[in-house]
């Protein structure tokens, strides 16, 4: 984060979907998943990604690392786009890029053996031979901290915690430069969670990856990232270094975050202000006209019905997106 | 909902028109399917042929044999069969049409109710006896061969038992008109309908109970045990609404192709003459204009069948209707 | 409180038959629950909560299920009822809420007609009176638009709308209990903020007492009169609220607890982590189920502990008060609230 080129940098970024099958084409509705996010991740750093559902991090993850096309805007991966390049030119930048996803009983194919799965990104990508690949899998195993019996075993006589260790195994196996995490712990207990959060900590020491850590849950989010961008509505309401985002929030929403996430200390259970949002978290695919944000905000004025803010630096590092952020 | 009915509408005369296409270029590239060797007789001289092939317009090229046909098909109504010169195809079938009809409608009835009456009863005894004899004789209705059966029926009504007073009224095999003789209608298809019912009711309760089943392990069923109603309100209400989609689908297909004349083997039977039993009769001869005016029936009603499941879906399922959010 | 516990569990024992032997996903667990209180049983996958409150109501449909001891509802024994009587309590005096909102109501009917259902079912209205006593119950939950939405479909709904529809069909015939499954966990925070300030505004109103199922320590801090923490079938610790947090007896919940990244304070270098699994129900060790993967096992935890303690706090572990402190120290360091 002190100088020097981003890793990885996204420039209004746009995902939008039709959904719909209309014949009249026009009638179709339009799905705003990602509304002009842009941001950058310095190598070495985590970038924590966070937002309820609907807010288009999921969506953002998998555009990042081209899994899904985008509408437009660039990603820039080390300085060069690799928004509109071909599949032919992307493999080169697929081995610089992994993901790991969030259910690990659905991301690994029943069918084939822990040593299987974890060999083949290796062996497509001819970093090694058959016999070298063997040698690898053990590595990586041992790397997550997985018995190197594993490897002959299948994904259903694991639990949740060690197939979630073996998708990070699966990502680390090409030696990317960056991991872009969709909720990789949201579907495991809560000690399992601890686990895990410690050997993505581990890992990003030893390895000198850089991450983009997508969550719903702030608690985690802030344990794991150097810097945090709040979404809503598919858009970043405010980005900034975790520890200014969270403890002084500058947009509504990003306090108002912070205050429902419940704490397990009772004295302070009760003393907190809570902000209790009215109404559900809201479609993309029929955003409100101006801020995204303001049916639900408590401060909103005419400026936030009509007109759409944009991400200004606020102090601290921060960026916000609000016409009025809040004092600290 | 009105784009939804064009698009349909668009969709099924494609589809007609499509397998019409398909059928027509078969019967040209078939071996041995020379109309006009057909229509001549064997040991026709080449001049007869000759004067076959143009007095029929077989010797025009294909594209315009097949607008002929269209064009008498549907609009002049006029065409003509191959082999029974002068039959008018299209009022052939007509006339055929309401024995079909009849046959599957009435076979349809018993089966929906015997289907439905095997799946909730083996669903509600799951794993006892019962529930295992009804799954087994279903089993057993759908493995006998409709063709034996209606044999099997025809021996004990019509020759070995019909003297007895089980089975004296069943009439003589053929059929009779419903509007002509209601009841003599009526104990012409008793038998016939029991024995097309006999394998679907089998089928399709098999099915049902298997949905009941799964619907049962889901959490709305289990939300509804614990508001306190009773399982057999569980079963009737929630868990039945549910499992219907596939078994409506399923019923779609089925009615659709047997309407069209899938029936056939029913109707040889039974000496009931069907749309099915005319359809064999086109093969067995080769009758192009025949076969084309019995496949264009048929499918015109696979696809309203489908059509009107698709209807029927909206109203089972809420999920479906709408353009959804 | 000299009031009669309104729930009182004994010896409650839910055991599987499977081909690999008995499965004893819940183990001797006993409770009492007072009226208008609100009890937060917290513990992780096969910890068997879900299992101890789905017997409460007889929910258990498993044939290969035997279960054991005695759950007694004012006064009356629920093990072992016929079931029309069970029918009779379920809907009516106790109610249940479960994890998932998305797929809790059947699809193919109205709110409105589902919590009508309920309502007949167990009340002699009509179907008018029962349809707007719908309305009334959609409004008190916070769902905006009552009138069009007892008309709606489940799927038109969203996550959190659904759970209030839920709830109000559960409170629908003012139930002296409700049983809630991790009514949240599937919800967004925000909407589980609001969730949450319904089940307490409701427990204030109809004076309801609770069971809340979690596996999030932070929703017990806010809703909990009293905690029960539950490992492989077993409880290891109960007590008040504030006892709990402040001074943690088990070792597992001291695990629990340090798991959670902290929100706001030190943000700690790696975070507190249980090692090791929690064990399979066909092994559970002998004794102490939780001694593999505790740093202060001795022999003692070859026999299985007792339920003890003192004040209405009690935990399942051998370790006395003196070397409590001392190992809580060295688990946790200062934790936030401990005294």
């Amino acid at each position: 984060m002190t100088g020097g080129l981003p890793l990885l940098e996204a420039i209004d970024l746009v995902k939008h979907y039709r959904v719909g099958n209309n014949l009249l084409r026009r009638l179709n509705k339009t799905v705003y998943a990602v509304d002009d996010v842009s941001f950058a991740v310095w190598p070495g750093e985590t970038l924590g990604l966070v937002g309820e559902s609907g807010c288009g991090k999921s969506t953002l993850g998998r555009c990042l690392v081209r899994l899904y096309p985008v509408t437009s805007g660039q990603i820039r991966f080390d300085g060069t786009d690799i928004a509109t390049l071909r599949p032919a030119q992307l493999r080169p930048y697929r081995l610089r890029m992994q993901m790991v996803f969030q259910d690990p009983a659905a991301s690994l194919n029943p069918r084939r053996r822990i040593g299987e799965i974890l060999a083949e990104p290796l062996l497509v990508h001819k970093r090694c031979n058959r016999s070298e690949a063997a040698e690898r899998v053990g590595e990586l195993l041992h790397l997550v901290g997985l018995l190197p019996d594993s490897a002959d075993r299948f994904p259903h006589e694991f639990s949740g915690g060690q197939r979630q260790r073996v998708g990070i195994a699966r990502a680390l196996a090409l030696q990317p430069q960056l991991v872009v995490a969709d909720e990789p712990v949201s579907a495991l207990d809560v000690s399992v969670q601890a686990q895990i959060v410690n050997l993505f900590l581990e890992l990003q020491e030893r390895l000198g990856l850089t991450y983009v850590f997508i969550a719903h849950d702030l608690s985690v989010v802030r344990q794991v990232s150097t810097r945090t961008a709040v979404m809503y509505l598919g858009s970043v309401v405010e980005i900034g270094p975790t520890d200014a985002v969270l403890r002084r929030p500058a947009h509504p929403y990003t306090q108002a975050l912070i205050s429902a996430v419940p704490v397990p200390d009772p004295t302070r259970a009760t003393q907190r202000a809570r902000i209790i949002l009215t109404g559900d978290v809201p479609s993309p695919i029929d955003p409100p006209p101006g801020c995204c944000f303001h049916p639900r905000c408590r401060y909103a004025t005419d400026r936030c019905r009509s007109e759409r803010p944009v991400l200004t630096p606020y102090g601290d590092g921060t960026q916000v997106a609000c016409h009025h952020p809040l004092d600290g | 909902m009105i784009s939804t009915i064009i698009r349909r509408l668009a969709h099924m005369i494609l589809v007609m028109f499509g397998i019409s296409m398909i059928v027509f270029l078969i019967f040209f590239a078939t071996p041995g399917a020379d109309p006009a060797a057909r229509i001549a007789g064997r040991n026709a001289s080449p001049e007869t042929l000759e004067q076959v092939r143009a007095s029929f317009g077989l010797d025009q090229p294909l594209p315009v044999q097949y607008g002929l046909m269209m064009h008498r098909l549907f609009v002049t109504r006029s065409l003509t069969s191959f082999v029974n010169r002068g039959m008018a195809v299209v009022p052939a079938v007509m006339e055929a049409a309401p024995v079909t009809l009849s046959l599957v409608f009435g076979a349809a009835i018993l089966w929906v109710a015997g289907g439905i009456a095997i799946g909730i009863t083996a669903a509600a005894c799951r794993n006892t006896l019962i529930d295992r004899l009804l799954m087994i004789l279903g089993l057993i209705g759908v493995s006998m061969p409709v063709f034996w059966l209606g044999e099997v029926m025809n021996l004990i009504t019509q020759s070995r038992l019909h003297d007895t007073w089980l089975f004296a009224w069943v009439p003589a095999l053929g059929y009779k008109s419903l509007s002509a003789q209601p009841w003599e209608w009526f104990k012409t298809m008793v038998i016939p309908w029991i024995t097309l019912a006999v394998m679907y009711a089998g089928l399709y309760g098999r099915v049902l109970r298997a949905n009941l089943v799964e619907a049962g392990q889901e959490d709305f069923i289990r939300t509804a045990r614990a508001k306190g109603l009773s399982e057999t309100r569980i079963l009737l209400r929630h868990a039945l609404r549910t499992s219907l989609i596939s078994f409506v689908t399923m019923f779609g297909l089925d009615f659709g192709a047997l309407v069209g004349g899938g029936a056939l083997l029913t109707e040889v039977v039974f000496g009931l003459q069907g749309v099915g039993k005319l359809t064999y009769d086109a093969l067995q001869s080769l009758d192009l204009p025949m076969i084309m005016a019995t496949v264009i029936y048929a499918s015109f009603f696979v696809v309203v069948s489908n059509a009107v499941v698709d209807i029927l879906y909206a109203f089972i399922d809420p999920r479906v209707r709408g353009t959804g959010a | 409180m000299s009031e009669e516990p309104i729930l009182s569990v004994r010896g409650l024992k839910v055991s599987f038959r499977t081909d690999q032997g008995m499965v004893h996903a819940v183990d001797d667990i006993s409770f009492d629950l007072d009226a208008r209180e609100i009890l937060c049983i917290v513990g992780e996958s096969g910890s068997g909560k879900t299992l101890t409150i789905l017997t409460i109501l007889g929910l258990i449909s498993d044939p290969n299920a035997v279960i054991e001891g005695s759950v007694r509802f004012r006064g009356r024994e629920l093990i072992g009822l016929p079931a029309r009587q069970l029918r009779r309590v379920r809907g009516r005096e106790i109610a249940m809420i479960f994890q998932d909102p998305m797929t809790a109501l059947t699809p193919v009917f109205t709110i409105g007609w589902q919590i009508a259902e309920q309502v007949r079912e167990h009340t002699t209205l009509s179907r008018r009176a029962a349809r707007a006593l719908a309305v009334e119950l959609i409004e008190a939950v916070g769902i905006p638009n009552p009138k069009g939405v007892v008309d709606r479909y489940p799927h038109e709904l969203s996550g959190g709308m659904r759970q209030r529809a839920v709830i109000a069909m559960a409170l629908s015939c003012n139930p002296a209990l409700l049983l809630a499954d991790e009514p949240t966990t599937a919800l967004d925070v925000t909407v589980q903020a609001q969730i949450l300030d319904l089940i307490r505004k409701l427990r204030a109103d109809f004076g309801s007492s609770v069971i809340l199922i979690t596996h999030n320590m932070g929703v017990v801090a806010e809703m909990a009169d009293r905690v029960m923490v539950m490992y492989a079938g077993r409880i290891v610790e109960r007590g008040q609220r504030d006892s709990v947090f402040a001074r943690p007896w088990h070792p597992y919940t001291w695990g629990l607890l340090g798991s959670i990244p902290p929100l706001e304070g030190e943000r700690p270098h790696r975070l507190i982590s249980i090692p090791g699994l929690p064990p399979s129900l066909l092994h559970v060790p002998a004794g102490c189920a939780f001694a593999p993967r505790c740093r202060w096992s001795r022999a003692a935890c070859a026999e299985r502990p007792v339920l003890a303690g003192s004040g209405g706090h009690d935990s399942a572990c051998v370790l006395d008060p003196t070397q409590r402190r001392a190992a809580r120290a060295a688990a946790l360091g200062v934790l936030p609230g401990v005294a």
